[in-house]
């Protein structure tokens, strides 16, 4: 009776080398490698870039270990660091600017296994060092910004239609037009209804006072702020790539924030830097009045103005804008570095087709006057350049000059290009770990697995004997099935991660000391050895049912309630429970059937 | 074989009932006490602010480099400035409130600029900053998950057993949970959110051993050997025939983290210590809070076993 049928133990032995092939990857190391990618999406990575690399490498006296395409970027193997850091320098020389030339570390993961789709866990930052960022976005100032441009598109279309309308206010969470009468009302309400149809239109006529209000709607509003998040994920991936790391995470976390990690990242400094840096475009107009100005100056900025520096080497100087802005960085299409006439450095920047429209009427009405690019950078708005307009400018390509050096250009280009953010972003947590924190918290992490595992089996062996062997088995089992499911699910492990797997292991082997209790007090009670161990299995499993799910609430509800850390641990813990009910329940049992099942005469139980 | 509880007679745990609810009751009171005098010693998690740890190259002093921090004069609070060693005395955790007209980057970097002067090879190992709304936000989560682990082991257990035995283990449990919070506002440790979690691990933990008694209790009242036993017996038995089983397991259980504990370095530190703790209430809790508060709610064989009804005839 103590027998599987043959389909049973040939699925318990499926699972077991299953479970063995996926958790091997990670028995083998990393390589220092270095990635070749496009700068750009449009920057294709093939087997030409591939062909050029390997001669340049072949050039330089550097051998390559192995090379291959992926992803839209080329990976190339090497025997050490010192080889990797020569390559890199290299190859970032030979290729350009278009491309990005990044150090990493690639698994050595043997090509037979990576056929099988089998490969290591990526190692979280609390491993292997990094930095990690939570940003907070501001989705209210995403609103605002709607808003403004609300209170831009009515002003346009209002004199497109030559309506004429009093003024047009931004309020905290409206806009409100002023009008004439009750026919221009009416009028203006039909050229809004047309052109916007997000915006909700109340109207007030009181005695020779007509108002429109317009809201957004609740929808609209909630379309703005998750779509806001997500532009300022593709911003976040665009900076990202500029920096060049591997393997970056870039989530969109609860509704208004993005978690950032940078693996592997050395140079801190600048990866904060980059990443921190928000800037959005802004292009307003100048006030020349001087009046306005010296009052301005004087402490009292008239209402309707702002008074910013213009940025200039020479030092930089006051200058006063309006406050509405005309055009916004998220009309930008890209912003490069390049000349002028002249051969000064400058930006040229590239519109889309609702920005060149805005530009080209903005030019057009203006003509002679001062308009300003401003960049605003956490808040605070700097004035980059604030050429005077000569011409109607078309076409949707803008160049910016102004006195900025080469490496200002370029500075300016990028932030412009990866800066459009959709709203501004604070961070609200930031966590840096060197690599040789990392090194020993995954040391540290393992050896206290291991220890603890060892001792576990240790008294296992000797307090049940050939139970305490196959229990022991069970829970190597559990281990391997544990690591590959971690594995195929490409989950990241974390510390707390490691924490878990050790926890669980500790607790799988209650399932085994229930069974083992359970068969003792049998054997006890006078029962056959056989039958023994059929009551033993029968009677705990209820029990180990009972007290895994109430372990695995709590997992879940750690699950869905913890961030970050704890997230980390509730994976591992929940997949653990899942896995040591079938090794302690299955596998154990087909180990013992196999050693008691096929005997004839079974006359004691080593238990 | 080697035995360690095999026992002739079952133990009265019963009869100390009063005794053990004293003893549990006075200490849940005592962690209470210190979890509102002396106040969780809460991590920048959620309290926001910045940690450094670094690495000197020969042993630090902590307190000169306390001085020269507060020299600084960062943001005038000085008591919130905490420096101590992690482990060895070449590693050092320093951390510091929140600073608001600095950002994270510049503040850690000020701080390193001032301790590379007595130690010019200090490497900066790692920086936390954490801004001061998300550590509320984490401590609300926390809650919930607490809620909703107690809940969720409420209905699970009603529906396996009974309304008594749900409310039992969850109250002896939740008085592990204080426990653990009040060991740790008592030495003031640093309860960070992985600290947390092994809250939140053992909650789950330990009712797995109050399970475990109550199936043996829910067992013995089907056995007709007890039929003629008190309420009193039948769990006296169950607690006595389960006995080796907590032992071993929780022992197993210790074994692995008390590897962390020991092996685990300073990051796995607080995680091992509040399990270590969660495990040996954890044991006590589920015996001898558990089953006492089994009686007191009035359980009974008809709440288990329920009668077998008389079928009514129908009348023709």
């Amino acid at each position: 009776m103590n027998r599987y049928p043959l389909w049973k133990n040939l699925i318990i032995l499926f699972a077991l080398v299953a479970g063995l092939i996926y958790a091997l990857p990670n028995r083998y190391g990393e390589t220092p490698a270095v990635q070749v990618s496009g700068t750009r999406s449009s920057v294709k990575v093939d087997t030409a870039v591939m062909d050029r690399v390997e001669k340049l490498l072949q050039a330089a006296n550097i051998q390559p270990e192995g090379a291959f395409l992926e992803n839209n970027s080329l990976k190339v193997k090497f025997a050490g660091t010192e080889a990797q850091l020569k390559a890199k320098t290299a190859i970032q020389e030979a290729l350009g600017d278009n491309y990005v030339v990044a150090l990493n570390l690639q698994p050595n993961t043997p090509g037979w296994l990576a056929k099988v789709g089998a490969k290591p866990m990526a190692l979280g930052l609390d491993l292997r060092g990094g930095v990690h960022f939570l940003m907070q976005v501001d989705t209210r100032a995403a609103v605002d910004k709607a808003y403004e441009r609300v209170a831009g598109d009515v002003r346009r279309e209002l004199k497109d239609k030559k309506i004429r309308a009093g003024s047009i206010k931004r309020l905290v969470s409206g806009v409100e037009i002023q009008l004439r009468d009750e026919a221009t009302m009416a009028e203006s309400r039909k050229a809004i209804e047309r052109s916007l149809p997000t915006v909700q239109i109340a109207q007030q006529s009181a005695e020779g006072n007509y108002r429109l209000m317009l809201t957004l709607t609740d929808e609209e509003q909630r379309r703005v702020q998750s779509d806001a998040v997500k532009q300022n994920i593709a911003t976040l991936h665009n900076r990202v790539n500029e920096l060049g790391t591997t393997e970056p995470v870039i989530q969109q976390q609860g509704a208004d924030r993005i978690v950032v990690q940078l693996p592997g990242v050395q140079d801190t400094a600048r990866a904060k830097d980059i990443i921190g840096r928000t800037a959005t475009l802004e292009v307003r107009m100048v006030e020349e009045d001087a009046a306005k100005l010296s009052e301005a100056l004087a402490g009292k900025v008239p209402a309707g103005y702002e008074l910013l520096e213009e940025l200039d080497p020479r030092g930089n100087r006051p200058i006063l804008l309006k406050t509405d802005v005309e055009l916004t960085g998220e009309n930008i299409n890209g912003a490069q570095p390049s000349f002028d006439e002249q051969n000064q450095p400058s930006v040229e920047i590239t519109l889309d087709s609702a920005g060149a429209n805005i530009f080209r009427q903005l030019t057009a009405e203006n003509i002679g006057k001062r308009m300003a690019m401003v960049l605003v950078e956490k808040n605070k708005g700097q004035v980059v350049t604030a050429p005077v307009i000569r011409g109607e400018i078309g076409g949707g390509r803008v160049q910016i000059t102004g006195s900025m050096t080469t490496a200002d250009a370029t500075d300016t280009a990028l932030l412009l290009r990866a800066g459009s953010l959709a709203a501004p972003m604070e961070v609200v947590e930031e966590r840096t770990i060197g690599p040789s924190l990392g090194k020993e918290n995954i040391e540290k992490g393992f050896n206290s697995m291991f220890y603890g595992f060892g001792a576990v089996v240790l008294f296992m062996v000797i307090y049940y004997r050939m139970f305490g062997v196959t229990a022991s088995l069970a829970l190597g089992a559990n281990l391997v099935f544990l690591i590959a499911l971690l594995s195929v699910w490409s989950t990241t492990l974390t510390l707390p991660g490691i924490a878990a797997i050790a926890l669980t292991l500790g607790m799988a082997i209650d399932s085994n000391v229930l069974i083992n209790e359970r068969i003792r007090e049998e054997v006890r009670a006078g029962v056959p050895p056989q039958t023994a161990i059929k009551a033993g299995y029968e009677h705990a499993w209820a029990t180990i049912l009972d007290s895994n799910i109430t372990t695995f609430i709590a997992g879940v509800a750690l699950f869905i309630f913890g961030s970050g850390a704890v997230r980390g641990f509730a994976v591992v813990h929940c997949l653990g429970i899942i896995t040591s009910m079938f090794s302690a329940v299955v596998v154990s049992r087909a180990l013992v059937n196999l050693i008691y099942g096929y005997r004839r005469k079974v006359t004691s139980l080593a238990v | 074989m080697l035995e360690m509880f095999h026992l002739k007679k079952d133990i009265p745990f019963m009869s100390y009932g009063r005794l053990t609810t004293t003893v549990s009751l006075a200490t849940f009171l005592l962690a209470v006490f210190f979890l509102f005098y002396k106040g969780l010693n809460l991590s920048i998690e959620f309290t926001g602010g910045t940690v450094l740890e670094v690495r000197y190259s020969q042993p630090a002093d902590p307190n000169q480099m306390r001085h020269s921090i507060e020299a600084l004069n960062l943001s005038g609070k000085h008591q919130e400035i905490q420096v101590q060693l992690l482990g060895s005395p070449r590693d050092v955790m320093i951390r510091l409130p929140s600073v608001s007209n600095m950002t994270s980057a510049k503040l850690s970097e000020t701080v390193m600029a001032e301790l590379r002067k007595t130690d010019a090879k200090v490497e900066s190992r790692k920086v936390e900053f954490v801004g001061p709304s998300v550590g509320e936000e984490l401590l609300t989560h926390g809650l919930t998950a607490l809620a909703l682990v107690c809940v969720g082991i409420i209905i699970y257990l009603g529906i396996r057993f009974e309304w008594r035995f749900a409310v039992s283990a969850i109250i002896a449990n939740l008085h592990d949970v204080v426990i653990i919070l009040g060991v740790f506002a008592f030495f003031q440790w640093e309860f960070s959110l992985t600290v947390l979690a092994a809250v939140l691990a053992v909650l789950g933990y330990s009712v797995n051993e109050s399970v475990v008694v109550f199936d043996r209790i829910r067992e013995n009242f089907r056995k007709a050997g007890m039929r003629g036993k008190s309420i009193n017996e039948v769990i006296d038995n169950a607690i006595t025939a389960t006995m080796s089983r907590t032992v071993i397991t929780h022992g197993s259980t210790e074994v692995m983290v008390l590897a962390m504990l020991l092996f685990g370095g300073p990051a796995l530190h607080g995680f091992a210590m509040a399990l270590t703790i969660g495990i040996v209430f954890g044991i006590y809790s589920s015996v001898l809070v558990a089953s006492p508060l089994l009686l007191l709610f009035g359980l009974t064989r008809e709440s288990m076993v329920k009668p077998v009804r008389v079928k009514e005839e129908a009348v023709v």
